[in-house]
Parts: C-alpha cells; sequence; structure tokens
C-alpha cells in the first residue's frame, strides 16, 4: 500500500484508476474500490477528480463514498487489523480479544498506533461464525484469534 | 428426516470436492442445455408448480416472479440479480452454499436467467465475505473455462454472462431496490414502489431480484420435477429448506430440512437439543433478526413454515435462521441488541426509520436497565407501529417486529425489572 500525499499525484493516480473502469456501466464504486486499494483511504482530491472525470457533483460522489463504511477519508497505518464484534464471536470471547488487541496496541477502535504500523477497525461478521472469533489483517482472514493473537499482533506491527 | 438422496445441497458442509468436477460428480450441470431447449414457459411453468417461495425471507413465489418479466423485449435488456448481501444477524444459508457448493448457484443463475430473458446477471455479494468471494470467484472461472457460461452457455444456444460484484459494508443493499441502486455505483437507498423492478429495476431494465437459496434450488427441481418438490412440506409450503440454528442448542448447525418439519424434530434431530433440556427454552426467533420472538412453550410443537408461523404464531419463518434463547438469556437485552443493530444499518431516507430507531433503541437501552416508567411499554409499542409500514422498504418494520415481540410475549419481563429497579431489587431478578 502506498501513500500519496502529493495532490498532483492523487490526482493522476485516480484518474488512471477511473479511466481503466470507463467501460463499465456503473464505475463509480468499482472505481472507489481502486482507490482505496492503491491509496488506502479516499483523499479530497480524489472526490474532486472523480466527480469531474464522471460528470457527477461532488455532492453525489461524497454522498456515495460516505454511505459505504468500508471507505476512510483518513489515511491508516500501513497494515489494517479488523476484529470482527458480531453476535457469534461476541459469544467466543471476541470481547476479551478486542480489549487485548487495544491494550496492546495503546489504540481504540478506528486509531492508527503512533508508529503509523497498524489501524484498528471493527468489522461485522466475516462469515467465519464457524471458528470464532475472527479477525481479518489486510486481505486475509484468521480465525480462533484468541489463540493466536499475539502473533497477529506481532504481524500487523512488522 | 430428510433422506440424503433427496438434499439439494449435497456438499454444505464443505466435505467433498467443491470444484466443477466434484460438482458434475454429484449430478450438478447434467442435461443443463437440454433443460433450456424445452423452453422459457416451461421452465417457468414447472417452477410456478413447484411452489417454491422465495428463500430471502419475503416468501414470494418465485416462478410467478419471473413471469413478470416482459415476454417480448422493447429493447432494453433484462437482468437477473442474486442477492448474496446476507447480512442478517442468524442468517447463515446463503455463504454455505457459495462456499461449498458454488455450482448449484452458477447453474440455477443459467437457466433463470434463460427463463426471464437476461443474457447478463449480477450476483451482489457481501464485502466482508472474503473465503465466500474467493470460491464463488474461482467456480465462475471454472465455468467459463469449461465453457458453462459466456457465448452458448452449456451447449444450449443462450448466452450468458455472470458477473460478481462486491459490496462495501451496509446492510441495507440487501434490499432488492437498494441492491440495484448499489449496482449502479450509487447510495445503497431503497427506491419507492412501484415501478417494480420487473418493469424498471437496474439502469432501467427490467429486473428481477432472486436470493442465492431460491436460485441454487432451480436445476435440481427442474430435473427432479415439481412433483418431487411438492412432496415437502404443507401445501403452498413446499420444498425443501437451508435451516441455520443458532444460539442455545448443544450443536448449532445449518442443515437442509424438508419444510413444514415440527421445531422439536428440528431441534432433536440435528442440534443434539436444547441448552439444558426442553424446560429451559426461554423464547425462540424462527426466521433471523427481523421477526417477532416467540415464546419457547408455544415453540416446542410449531411447524416451520411460511404460514404456520406467520398465522399460529404471529411471527415468520424469514430466511430460516432459528435463533435459540435458554433461560439465561437476558431477552430484553437480545432485543436491545437487534434495535442497536437496525439503528445502525438505517440509510436514514426516511424520518420513520432514521429518527424512529434511533427513539426504539435509547428507550430499550432503558428498558434493559429498568430505568423507565411502566407507561413507557406501551409508548414504545406505539412508537413501533408508527415506524411500521410507513417507510419505503422493510427495514422499518424489521425494526419494529423484535419490540413487539418482546413487549407481547415478555411485557412481565420489562414490568418486574422496572419495578425492581425502582424498589431497589435487583437481586430478585437476578435471580430468575
Amino acid at each position: 500500500m502506498q501513500t500519496a500525499t502529493d495532490a498532483s499525484a492523487i490526482r493522476a493516480r485516480t484518474l488512471e484508476i477511473a479511466t481503466a473502469h470507463d467501460g463499465l456501466e456503473a464505475p463509480l464504486l468499482p472505481t472507489l474500490h481502486g482507490v482505496q486499494n492503491a491509496l488506502g483511504h479516499i483523499p479530497e482530491e480524489a472526490l474532486l477528480t472523480l466527480a469531474e472525470h464522471f460528470n457527477l457533483s461532488r455532492a453525489e460522489v461524497h454522498g456515495v463514498m460516505s454511505f459505504y463504511h468500508d471507505f476512510k477519508t483518513k489515511p491508516g497505518g500501513r497494515k489494517v487489523l479488523k476484529i470482527c464484534r458480531a453476535e457469534a464471536c461476541q459469544a467466543m470471547g471476541a470481547d476479551a480479544v478486542a480489549a487485548a488487541a487495544k491494550d496492546k496496541l495503546g489504540v481504540d477502535w478506528h486509531e492508527t498506533t503512533p508508529n503509523g504500523a497498524v489501524t484498528l477497525e471493527p468489522v461485522y461478521c466475516l462469515g467465519l461464525c464457524a471458528c470464532a472469533p475472527a479477525a481479518m489483517l489486510d486481505d486475509k482472514v484468521h480465525g480462533r484469534v484468541n489463540e493466536q493473537l499475539d502473533t497477529l499482533l506481532a504481524e500487523a506491527q512488522s | 428426516m430428510l433422506k440424503d438422496q433427496d438434499r439439494i445441497f449435497t456438499n454444505i458442509y464443505g466435505m467433498h470436492d467443491r470444484t466443477l468436477a466434484g460438482a458434475k460428480a454429484r449430478g450438478h450441470w447434467d442435461g443443463t442445455a437440454g433443460i433450456i431447449q424445452k423452453g422459457r414457459d416451461w421452465i417457468v411453468d414447472q417452477m410456478k408448480a413447484s411452489g417454491l417461495r422465495g428463500r430471502g425471507g419475503a416468501g414470494f413465489p418465485t416462478g410467478l416472479k419471473w413471469s413478470f418479466m416482459p415476454k417480448e423485449s422493447d429493447g432494453r435488456p433484462s437482468y437477473l440479480v442474486i442477492n448474496a448481501d446476507e447480512s442478517e444477524p442468524g442468517t447463515c444459508k446463503d455463504r454455505e452454499i457459495m462456499r461449498h457448493d458454488p455450482h448449484t448457484l452458477i447453474e440455477g443463475a443459467l437457466i433463470a436467467s434463460f427463463a426471464m430473458g437476461a443474457n447478463i446477471s449480477y450476483i451482489y455479494i457481501r464485502g466482508e465475505f472474503i473465503r465466500e468471494r474467493e470460491a464463488l470467484q474461482a467456480a465462475i472461472d471454472e465455468a467459463y473455462d469449461a465453457g458453462l457460461l459466456g457465448k452458448n452457455a452449456a451447449g444450449s444456444g443462450w448466452d450468458f454472462d455472470l458477473f460478481l460484484h462486491h459490496g462495501a459494508g451496509a446492510y441495507i443493499c440487501g434490499e432488492e431496490t437498494a441492491l440495484i441502486e448499489s449496482l449502479e455505483g450509487k447510495k445503497g437507498m431503497p427506491r419507492m414502489k412501484p415501478p417494480f423492478p420487473a418493469g424498471a429495476g437496474l439502469y432501467g431494465c427490467p429486473t428481477t431480484v432472486n436470493n442465492v437459496e431460491s436460485i441454487a434450488v432451480v436445476p435440481t427441481i427442474l430435473r427432479r420435477g415439481p412433483e418431487w418438490f411438492t412432496g415437502f412440506g404443507r401445501p403452498n409450503n413446499a420444498g425443501t429448506k437451508l435451516f441455520g440454528i443458532s444460539g442455545h442448542v448443544n450443536n448449532p448447525c445449518v442443515v437442509e430440512e424438508a419444510m413444514s418439519i415440527s421445531f422439536e424434530e428440528l431441534i432433536e434431530k440435528h442440534c443434539g437439543g436444547i441448552r439444558g433440556g426442553w424446560d429451559n427454552l426461554l423464547a425462540v426467533i424462527p426466521g433471523g433478526s427481523s421477526v417477532p420472538c416467540v415464546r419457547g412453550e408455544n415453540m416446542r410443537d410449531a411447524i416451520m413454515d411460511f404460514d404456520y408461523l406467520r398465522g399460529e404464531l404471529g411471527s415468520g419463518l424469514g430466511t430460516a435462521a432459528v435463533i435459540v434463547m435458554d433461560k439465561n438469556t437476558d431477552i430484553i437485552k437480545a432485543i436491545w441488541r437487534l434495535s442497536k443493530f437496525y439503528k445502525h444499518e438505517s440509510c436514514g431516507q426516511c424520518t420513520p426509520c432514521r429518527e424512529g430507531t434511533g427513539w426504539m433503541m435509547r428507550v430499550m437501552d432503558r428498558l434493559v436497565r429498568g430505568e423507565a416508567e411502566v407507561e413507557e411499554i406501551d409508548m414504545l409499542f406505539d412508537v413501533t407501529k408508527q415506524v411500521e409500514g410507513h417507510t419505503i422498504c422493510a427495514l422499518g418494520d424489521a425494526a419494529a417486529w423484535p419490540i413487539q415481540g418482546l413487549i407481547k410475549n415478555f411485557r412481565e419481563e420489562i414490568e418486574d425489572r422496572i419495578k425492581a429497579q425502582k424498589t431497589g431489587r435487583m437481586g430478585a431478578m437476578a435471580a430468575e
């Protein structure tokens, strides 16, 4: 996950992603997913670029972006650790896992560790109820994290 | 109990090969071209005769829904959209189909699309489903490579493309018109009906939205005939169904059973009984979080189908996500949790739902602690009645019903807690 801070670089990268989706009938959501994957979040410059490129108002693009929980407006850590907070995982000790993760990372939900290594996010049901409690580190899902939380946290901070 | 040879989903637990070769060995993709060559009308008539009711919760007859699609195109294409945005608390059936038996869904998508004249179908899958997405995409790629999708799909002469679309974390996108909006790249806010999707849906074109399970059972029904399918369950509640039983049973599971099975048989045969025995059963939510709960003693002899649960118990089969709660449960807090969920997921389009879900959750919050007046129970009931039926989509109803179920069935529990809080005797309640 690269972090582009320069406004013109963001615009260029966003335009590149948007152009790649031009052929689709509904390009906005796939493009937003693409921008989020490439930049780690969706910066203001990207919104403006997308609005212009797809001939939408900035409000429309902002509305779509802010409607879905997956899209972030602020840059996160180098890695994102999502811990499942849904019912099945809670019944299997997800609360303790969450508390331990918060404690050991020294952050609360939606916060990033001071060294910028990892962002902690809640998530609601990864579909892994059979091996709860579950968590997801970047794109990789993990089951029974209560048994391997330290390994997971070490990996997250590496 | 349903016999093994009558199961539609033969790999629901992932014990066997989930690849195309494995699916074919279990009898899927058998004679698909032959079914399609029998024509649209034949397929729709067979589906109507089978009595299959939509498995997404509302229970609308699937064959009838398909027959609303235009017979002749007016120049606009038709679409089939498959709703795989399974996010309701308690519901866990579609994920098993997509993870372990994805070819039932893909074959069903081809046949159903042909039956409604659609050359393109979209599967809208919940963004949080990682493993399911991988398995389904792998199965779609496999089907393309084998010529089962694409031009002249499965040698049927019908051109068919199937796309997998990922959601981005919004429960409301499981509502059919919100799902269409989301597919179009907009905010997932439900549309007013009419026009119904069969008239003007995705991109303004005729669209049918079906649940994963409704589509996945289609090929087997057509192969074995509607008489076989209607052989299970009571009239008007035909077929087999995936039940997902969670909560305080000894062995929670997802299992395919005949409709109209009794609750007792379902629990005893497949779930190893209620934790602590039948006397320990407090309440059951028989159809996923959006239907009212039922008192345990009314549930033991209940028949698990659409008409009995709605007509006799004032609840519903919904998605057949059976949530079992024993006497260890704080039922008020359990329903509060659902209220919190609906408040979080309300899209904010209709005022009764946007404001009402918040009000209801805040009152529930105080009822959990008993810091309320007894009159407020009636007031809360009144609020649920003002939310129910006054919103564009069913999320308002879904938020109201669990609370109505709680008040109807467990009123004395709420009153006891309020009294206990007033008199400072919390101990009496906790000892119960």
